[in-house]
Formats: C-alpha cells, structure tokens, sequence
C-alpha cells in the first residue's frame, strides 16, 4: 500500500520532472527561432528594397550622385584585386606557419610563445589590424592608401583563421601516413610535400575559404587606412598588351571595396541611396554565403572521401 | 623551488637549441664502407641543407606572427607616446568630454569607454542566454538532424558581413524598436548592441556547444543512471563540466562586442556622449576611430594621434579581458 503511494509520489515527480524537460527543449527551439528569423528578416528586407536596383547596369556602373545611376563596378573589381593579394600574402605564409607548428615545432619556449599569441591574435579587433596598417603599410613603407595596404592588412587578419585550420587538417592524418614516409627513405620535407600537403588539402581549403569569406566583408580595417569612397575609376590593368605583360601599377592604385560602398551609400541621408545599399549588401550577403557554403561542401565531402 | 630560479637555465636552453637546430649543424658520422654504397643511398649534404633551409623559412612564417603582435604594440605605444606629451594622462582618463577635433579640444576617453560598455552589456545580454541556450539545446537535447541544419545556419550566420548587420540595426531595428519605445532616436546604442548581440550568438553558441560535447558520455551515463532527467544532467553536470570552455565562449563574445565597429559606426550615431541610457545616441572607441579615419587628416597630427591613443585603449581592454580568460579557462579547466 505504503509503497505504491510512494511510487505514485515518483512518478508526479518524474512526470513533472520530464515537463521541464519539454519546456527546456521549447526555449531552446525558440531561441534558434530568434536566431533563424532575424537572418531571414535580414535578407528579405534587403532583397525587397534592393531588388530593385539589381541591373546589369547596377554591375557595370562607377558610384554617382544620383542614385539611380549609381553602381558597383569600382567596388567589386577592388574587392576582386584586395583578395587577390589577401590571398597571395595569408595563404602560404599561414599553411608554412601551420606546417611548422603541427609537424617541425620542438617544444620550447618560442613555440609556445607563438601558439599563445596565435590565440592572442585572433581576439584582437579587426580595426587595430587596421591602425597597424595605417602606421606600418601607408606610412612606414610608403605603400599609401592602395590596394596593397589594404590587402596586406586584411591577410593579417585573416591569417590566424588559415594557421589554425592548416594545423587541424593535418593533425587530423594518422602518425602512420608519417611513419610510411619516413620508412621508405623520405625526408621530413618530402613528408610534408607529397603526403601531408595533399592528403590535408581539402581542410586547408576550408580555412582559406572561411578567412577569404571573412576578409571580403570586412569593413572596418579598410576604412582606417583611408581608402576613399568615391572612385570613379578603375586601377590599371593587370594584363598589358607591351613585353612583359603584366604590370603590377594596380598594387599602388586608390581603390574602394564593396563594404566601403555600402556604408557610404548607408550613411547618406538621401532615402534613395538605401536602396542602393540594400542591393550592394545583397550581393555581399550572396558572396560571402556562397563562399561559406563551398567551405562546408568541401569539409562535407571530405568527412565522406577519407577513410584511413 | 619557484619559477623565477629556471629563467638563467631556461634561457640557455632556448639559445642552446636554437642554436644547434640554426647554426651548428653537426652532420653524422659517416660510416667507412660508404663508398662501395651506391651514390644516392649516402648521407647527402645538398639534401640536408635544403631541408634545414625549409625548415627555417616555416619557422620564419610561424614566427611571422608573433611580429605581427609585436609591431602593433610598438605601433600603437609609439603613436600614443607622442600624444601623451600633448595631453596628460590624467586629463585622458577623467575628463568628461571627447572632442579633439574642436577648437575647443578636450581629450577624456570616458564619453567613448562609456559608449563601448553599454552598447556591448545591451549585446551581451542577448548573446550570452540566447547563445547558451541555443548550446545547451545542440548539445544535449536536439535531434540529430536539427543539429546537422542549425549548425551550418549559424556558421552562415557568423559570416554575414558586419556593414550588412549595421545597415539592417539602422533601417530595419530602429524603426521597430521605435513602435515599442517613440521616444527612441534615430541612432540608439540600444538597436545596435540588439544586433551586434544576434550577430555574436553563433560565437559563443558555436564554441560552448564544442565544449559540452567534448564532456565524455560516461559522465552522462551516470547521471542518467541515478534518474536524472535530460535538463538536470545538462545543467547540473554537463554544464560544470565543460566550464572552461563555456567561459572562454563568453569571453570571445564579450571581445568580439567591444571590438565590433561597424554596426556601431552606422547605427549609434558617432557623437561621444558620456550616457549609461542604452536609448541615446553615443560613439563608441571604434566609432570614433571610423569617423576619423573617415575625415582627412594629415599624417602627424594631433588628431591622427588621437586614433592611436584611442586604439591603444581598445587594444588593452581586449587584452584584459583575453588574459581573464585564459586564467578561467586554465583554473576551472575539467581533464577526463
């Protein structure tokens, strides 16, 4: 008698117990929900004022002071050329740092003092990367408010992104892979070169995907060094049609970026000029999303292809 | 014995290895019957050369970093330096007002010290519940499949540009924050920390949510075995146990909200204002350094300085609050 009275009492207790549970597992459904629909209402509201001015005309014109004829053409091709040096810098210098860190490294002090401050650095703000090329990249080096300041200061910030991901693709290959190498004869840096590069590749990739997706949005450095927000220009051509073909003029061209674009255009008062913004932020979203999305394809069918 | 008596020892070994990896390359000794061998099996100099050259340019890019760190400090102490001999320290940390571009100029940080913290308390106190939920709920109690979507959303989430999110606190946040509260301005520190509070919630979701399922199964097992329900377990077990990593993840959003610029620069107005009221307008640090980097000012002069004295202020703080957190995340951290 006593005893079912008791198993009674747990089982209020329980069923109580498992209603938290459930109004847990709610609050927990809701705050994603918040999460989930602020982005929708973000990128709906910028679609339905900036659809709109989505022309092939709106690609292939110079910003203007009418709205109506303003376009992104100096934007995207600076964002294009900023990347590209973004790249160049961040890429092999953060796969070396990785490399060395995850396979040569002994264990003294410098190694650990390099770890800490990798830690340290992605922590840092974005805009102090920006003060840092203001001083060292415009002014130290006489590199002045160009396009390569800005990629170069912007491969700074992007490099911790690309170490740390180099170093967990390749913390992730089996001791094995290694000790096959070495077995037959191969030297640490033909390891590396022909095993560890390879097999690790498509990891890296993710990293520098994710750090350039990062780099393209990134506004705040960019302002800092002082890049000007009317350009109507382009920077000279890569490609020359004289001997050596190629000219790197446009390293030290004035430039704008399609952030800087959409915050001047933003921060005008005119209500025209925010449909403009609406549109450039939709085809920043639209990058920089797509950009995200190849990276988790890749590690996606990567986690599918490796089986050691 | 203290650590103070291990620096001398310490510091020749640094040296002592460096030196033998770098310079004093010893080769082995080679065995005599190396000459009936055929040439390519031997101990090859060029060979050994080239990968003790490789070798040291990956140091050089790993050491890269560190010189990155160093020329900021010596930067921006540098720049600041110079400042402080215009305008006394005393006078930067107490005076009420911020206006150096004036001619009438007063140089107290305090207007932009205030505008930072509030707007990044409004930020985090929607990161911070919402982000530990939204863990707590991915780690221990969604299906499989709602994990497999939500974590790639947020991912998404975390990258949309930070001009994105300025534009969408300035034209879509205010005007409806402005229905609830009228009296709300068109720039409010409030409708920016909101969304730079949205925008931090997969920083610190995605890493707490690392750290509770990185907690092993057997610990909830157990718990489960005593009769524990799914929410006890998570609170009263999980949770404890993967403090460190919860604290770090607070810490990455406490430093991602007073370092973010550009939702402030665009919706919080940039006029320094020394306000603890989230619905006034204020600049933040970051701010102002936008909107005078925005201006042309001439290399050299009080004003460029001022950015630098600013950014050297910002720099520290985050500091700081990295240097709380590699304490909590070593005090509190769990080994299993």
């Amino acid at each position: 008698m006593q005893d079912s009275k008791k198993a009674q009492e747990i089982r209020i207790i329980i069923a109580r117990h498992k209603r938290y549970d459930l109004l847990f597992i709610i609050i927990g459904v809701f705050a994603l929900m918040i999460a989930v629909l602020t982005f929708i209402a973000l990128f709906t509201h910028m679609l339905i004022d900036g659809m709109p001015r989505l022309t092939w005309d709106f690609f292939t014109s110079f910003p203007s002071r009418h709205s109506g004829l303003a376009g992104i053409l100096s934007a995207w091709v600076g964002t294009t050329l900023v990347m590209l040096v973004t790249a160049l810098a961040a890429v092999p210098i953060g796969i070396g740092a990785g490399v060395y860190l995850e396979e040569y490294a002994p264990k003294t002090i410098i190694t650990q003092i390099i770890e800490i401050n990798i830690t340290n650095l992605a922590g840092i703000p974005s805009i102090i990367y920006g003060l840092l090329a203001l001083g060292v990249f415009v002014y130290q080096f006489g590199f002045g408010q160009s396009i390569l300041s800005a990629g170069l200061a912007l491969a700074l910030l992007i490099l911790p992104i690309v170490i740390v991901t180099t170093r967990e693709a390749i913390r992730a290959i089996p001791v094995a892979i290694r000790e096959g190498a070495y077995a037959l004869g191969a030297s640490k840096w033909q390891t590396v070169s022909d095993h560890l590069l390879p097999y690790s590749a498509a990891g890296i990739m993710t990293g520098v995907i994710i750090g350039l997706a990062r780099a393209i949005g990134e506004t705040a450095p960019i302002i800092t060094i002082g890049a000007l927000t009317f350009i109507a220009f382009l920077p000279p051509a890569p490609i020359k049609a004289e001997f050596p073909f190629l000219s790197f003029e446009w390293l030290m061209a004035p430039f704008t970026v399609m952030p800087i674009q959409m915050f001047n255009w933003v921060s005008r008062p005119q209500e025209d000029f925010q449909f403009n913004a609406a549109a450039a932020g939709l085809v920043l979203v639209v990058m920089t999303l797509a950009m995200n999305a190849l990276a988790i394809y890749v590690r996606y069918n990567m986690r599918k292809n490796i089986k050691w | 014995m203290s650590q103070g008596c291990n620096i001398p020892i310490v510091i020749f070994n640094l040296f002592g290895s460096a030196l033998n990896r770098y310079l004093f390359v010893t080769p082995p000794q080679l065995p005599a019957e190396t000459t009936t061998q055929p040439k390519t099996l031997g101990y090859s100099h060029r060979r050994h050369l080239y990968e003790r050259l490789i070798e040291t340019l990956l140091f050089l890019m790993a050491f890269a970093s560190v010189v990155i760190t160093l020329s900021i400090v010596v930067m921006l102490v540098k720049e600041s330096y110079v400042f402080f001999q215009h305008v006394p320290l005393w006078d930067f940390l107490t005076d009420t007002q911020w206006t150096p571009l004036f001619d009438n100029a007063h140089y107290g940080i305090l207007p932009l010290i205030s505008g930072t913290l509030v707007s990044s308390a409004v930020a985090l106190s929607v990161a911070i519940p919402l982000g530990t939920i939204i863990a707590i709920y991915l780690s221990e109690f969604a299906p499989f499949i709602v994990r497999e979507i939500a974590k790639p959303f947020l991912e998404l989430l975390g990258g949309v540009p930070t001009v994105v999110y300025g534009y969408f606190a300035l034209l879509f946040v205010t005007p409806l924050l402005q229905k609830i509260f009228p009296e709300l301005p068109g720039f409010s520190l409030l409708s920016a920390g909101l969304v730079m509070g949205i925008m931090i919630i997969p920083y610190v979701s995605s890493m707490a949510e690392d750290a509770m399922r990185a907690v092993p199964m057997n610990l909830r097992e157990g718990s489960y075995a005593m009769g524990a329900t799914r929410l006890h377990t998570a609170i009263r077990v999980v949770a404890p146990a993967a403090f460190s990593g919860i604290a770090a993840s607070y810490i990455l959003g406490i430093s991602r909200a007073v370092g973010e610029t550009m939702v402030v620069a665009i919706a919080a107005g940039m006029q320094p204002n020394l306000t603890w009221d989230p619905m006034e307008p204020a600049a933040t640090i970051t701010a102002y350094i936008v909107q005078v980097s925005l201006g042309d000012l001439p290399h050299g002069s009080i004003g460029y300085q001022t950015i630098f004295a600013a950014g050297l202020t910002l720099f520290l703080i985050t500091i700081m609050f990295n240097i709380i957190g590699h304490i909590v995340s070593r005090r509190y951290r769990e080994v299993y």
